[in-house]
């Protein structure tokens, strides 16, 4: 494994978006912030977009609230000539103004009072992954048209597997533009098309029964929205593909983020090996939370000693040896995590953040972590 | 319910009932499969039949248990605590749907056809909640269940005084970010079916979950952000009118380890008095090593200070907490069991 330089990434201005995957629980949302932070006070112009932060990161970036805007992060050093905001995923207003840009009003209110639209655009799976992708889009279309920012860090949402941000926009377009709910959201030009008897008695006995299930209203619901949203996008799944392009641009990098536990570390193996499918740039993975030895003494050598001081009357010290030897059991537990997943990947770069005792709860946390993220 | 503490000792679970469906959530990460098949097999005593369910099609049960993937057939897939069984069932909303249909539309092999067309997906996937409600049937359907072998409802071989087929029926449930919503199965429909079969089986199903027989537990660590995911779960969903039962802290330290750091707070860890106590006991030291050494002692103590205050916040929350110890092994079936035991030391019993 080589060491992943990210600070070099960061200062170079050909670098115009990192993605920061993972699975959930390991990180990414501060890894996120802290390479934001780091690139903005060494002069760049950076903005991040969070999904769902921890509270007291989100107070430390100023992000009170769900609030679908870039504000300017207050405290930080702007000496270098850069600049921070920051911004959390609201995803529904995200849909809702990706509809209010593109349709005619009378259209986008159609769409936007629709039933199986609410649903979608609050609760279907996927939906959250596919607007982070779009506000991705948002963000730099408007960063290239008003030159307001140079560089946007995105965090991915929170799901069991990194592969979810990859998959979802496409599994939502591929289902939307699917066989079956074509026909039944437009019977009569399927119909006119190729004809009911072409059709078979199968897909006539599909619609009727889910009709039946599911209700008229719903069945008219799920055409008006469909025909609506066509209108719109000229289906669903152009403009996923469109939007997942977004990723393969020049300029834009991932990293992955894991923790040294045996199934974030699987995960991230996926994802590397999907990135290098799919011709994404991978720059390293970070690994976080890495518990590292402060002191040369085994873990059973520290031990025998804690057990002779107790014998002398020394407990506290004995005590701080037996502390170590937990600590540096866990280190090494680490250390041949580690060694298999570069033994597994070896082209992989990566790069080590240390375990630290206390939440991220404020800007100089935040530059800590910034300082071993980009110190191969 | 009542919030004044009541002089007698309280179920490990926390209600007056004898609850049966137990729902086991918590944020992701937490190990909430682990738990939830420890519970089973802590519930699973003599001669008694544990049903262990997931809902999404993860295959964590057969993953944990080291068998075999789970199918939407139940299948027995470990030995309880105390000589019971424990069964798996993997609950797929499409596999429901067809069984669904067939059941009340008499589709018979037209399931397949379907399938095929995309209909299946279509209905479990784009209208909100129905996918809940085929999957809270299934749950319905195995906690009602009984020995005489069909489901109370069907018209053959029902019985009302033949026992349940299952004594317990534990839930992986979705995590607490989704649970709420997982479990408001009629609220999701508002919009949507508002007659009908599937209509019907929701009110049923809210019928179940809202009774004395179901009470969902919430698995965490002692870590900041489980734990206030914890506390809004547990608010949330007692304000939707659920039972809450215990608090499960996983992963947690043992109690040597806690000693060891207490005996460390009680003073700060001074490297020049320590450097000859290390050097008496054989230990070459160098003034780097002593302040590694003072640091991780440090590092020590504030965690276990954060711990302590999370503590804290866990038991405010008023419900039974059990504590299941960290193993740096790993999960697996030999794990399980002796996390079940675990539980049944503190006071799990069917």
């Amino acid at each position: 494994m080589s060491d992943l330089d990210l600070g070099a990434l960061l200062d170079d201005p050909e670098t115009s978006v990192i993605v920061c995957c993972g699975a959930g629980g390991v990180g990414k949302t501060t890894t996120a912030a802290a390479l934001a932070l780091h690139a903005a006070e060494r002069g760049r112009h950076v903005v991040v977009l969070t999904i769902d932060p921890a509270r007291r990161l989100a107070q430390a970036l100023g992000l009170e609230e769900l609030d679908n805007t870039p504000r300017p992060v207050a405290s930080v050093d702007t000496s270098a000539g850069g600049s921070l905001d920051a911004m959390m995923l609201d995803m529904k207003r995200t849909f809702d103004e990706v509809v209010l840009t593109h349709a005619d009003p009378e259209t986008a209110q159609q769409i936007l009072d629709n039933s199986i639209y609410q649903a979608l655009s609050s609760s279907f799976a996927g939906t959250q992954e596919y607007m982070a992708m779009e506000r991705l889009g948002q963000l730099r279309h408007q960063a290239d048209a008003e030159g307001t920012w140079d560089l946007i860090v995105v965090d991915t949402p929170p799901s069991r597997s990194a592969l979810d941000f990859l998959d979802a926009p496409t599994r939502l377009g591929s289902f939307l533009d699917g066989r079956f709910i074509r026909l039944i959201s437009a019977p009569a030009r399927a119909g006119g098309r190729v004809g009911a008897r072409a059709l078979g008695v199968g897909m006539s006995l599909a619609a009727a029964t889910i009709g039946k299930l599911l209700g008229k209203q719903f069945m008219l619901d799920v055409s008006t929205f469909v025909a609506a949203m066509d209108t719109v996008f000229g289906g669903f799944r152009a403009r996923a593909d469109e939007t997942y392009a977004l990723l393969q641009a020049p300029g834009t990098r991932f990293v992955v983020v894991a923790a040294p536990e045996r199934d974030a570390l699987r995960e991230a193996g996926y994802f590397v090996q999907r990135l290098a499918r799919d011709q994404m740039p991978l720059a390293g993975l970070v690994l976080n939370r890495v518990a590292v030895s402060r002191a040369r003494i085994s873990a059973d050598r520290a031990r025998d000693a804690a057990e002779a001081l107790e014998e002398a009357g020394d407990r506290h010290t004995a005590a701080v040896l037996r502390v170590h030897a937990d600590h540096a059991e866990v280190a090494a537990r680490h250390r041949r995590l580690i060694r298999d997943t570069a033994a597994a990947y070896p082209r992989l770069a990566t790069v080590q953040v240390p375990l630290a005792g206390a939440d991220i709860a404020d800007l100089p946390a935040l530059r800590d972590v910034a300082a071993a993220l980009t110190t191969p | 319910m009542t919030t004044a503490r009541e002089p007698r000792a309280v179920a490990w679970h926390g209600t007056n009932g004898a609850p049966r469906l137990h729902i086991v959530t918590g944020k992701g990460g937490t190990g909430k499969t682990t738990v939830a098949a420890a519970l089973a097999t802590a519930l699973a005593g003599e001669g008694r039949r544990v049903l262990l369910v997931e809902t999404e099609e993860r295959q964590g049960i057969s993953q944990v248990l080291d068998v075999a993937p789970l199918g939407t057939e139940e299948t027995e897939v470990a030995t309880g605590l105390d000589g019971g069984a424990v069964w798996g069932l993997s609950i797929e909303a499409g596999a429901a749907l067809v069984e669904y249909l067939r059941l009340f539309y008499r589709l018979g092999m037209a399931g397949d056809l379907l399938q095929k067309m995309g209909a299946i997906e279509f209905a479990t996937t784009i209208a909100p909640g129905v996918r809940d409600v085929l999957i809270g049937g299934k749950i319905y359907e195995s906690v009602r269940r009984t020995t005489a072998g069909r489901a109370p409802g069907a018209r053959r071989g029902r019985d009302p005084d033949a026992p349940p087929a299952y004594d317990a029926v534990v839930l992986d449930a979705p995590p607490t970010g989704r649970i709420g919503r997982f479990l408001d199965v009629t609220g999701q429909l508002a919009d949507l079916a508002k007659v009908g079969p599937i209509r019907n089986q929701a009110d049923a199903i809210r019928g179940l979950l809202h009774s004395g027989t179901t009470v969902v537990h919430v698995v965490t660590l002692l870590e900041q952000l489980p734990v206030q995911e914890t506390l809004d779960a547990v608010r949330d969903l007692a304000a939707d009118g659920l039972r809450i039962g215990a608090i499960v802290v996983n992963q947690a330290r043992d109690d040597s380890v806690r000693s060891t750091v207490d005996v460390v707070a009680t003073q700060e860890p001074d490297p020049a008095r320590m450097g000859p106590q290390l050097e008496s006991v054989g230990i070459r030291t160098t003034p780097a090593m002593l302040e590694g050494l003072a640091l991780t002692a440090a590092e020590a103590v504030e965690r276990r200070d954060l711990e302590l205050s999370l503590e804290d916040a866990v038991a405010g929350a008023g419900r039974p907490v059990l504590t299941l110890p960290h193993l740096p092994e790993g999960v697996g079936p030999d794990a399980v069991w002796r996390l079940a035991a675990e539980l049944a030391d503190q006071g799990v019993r069917p």
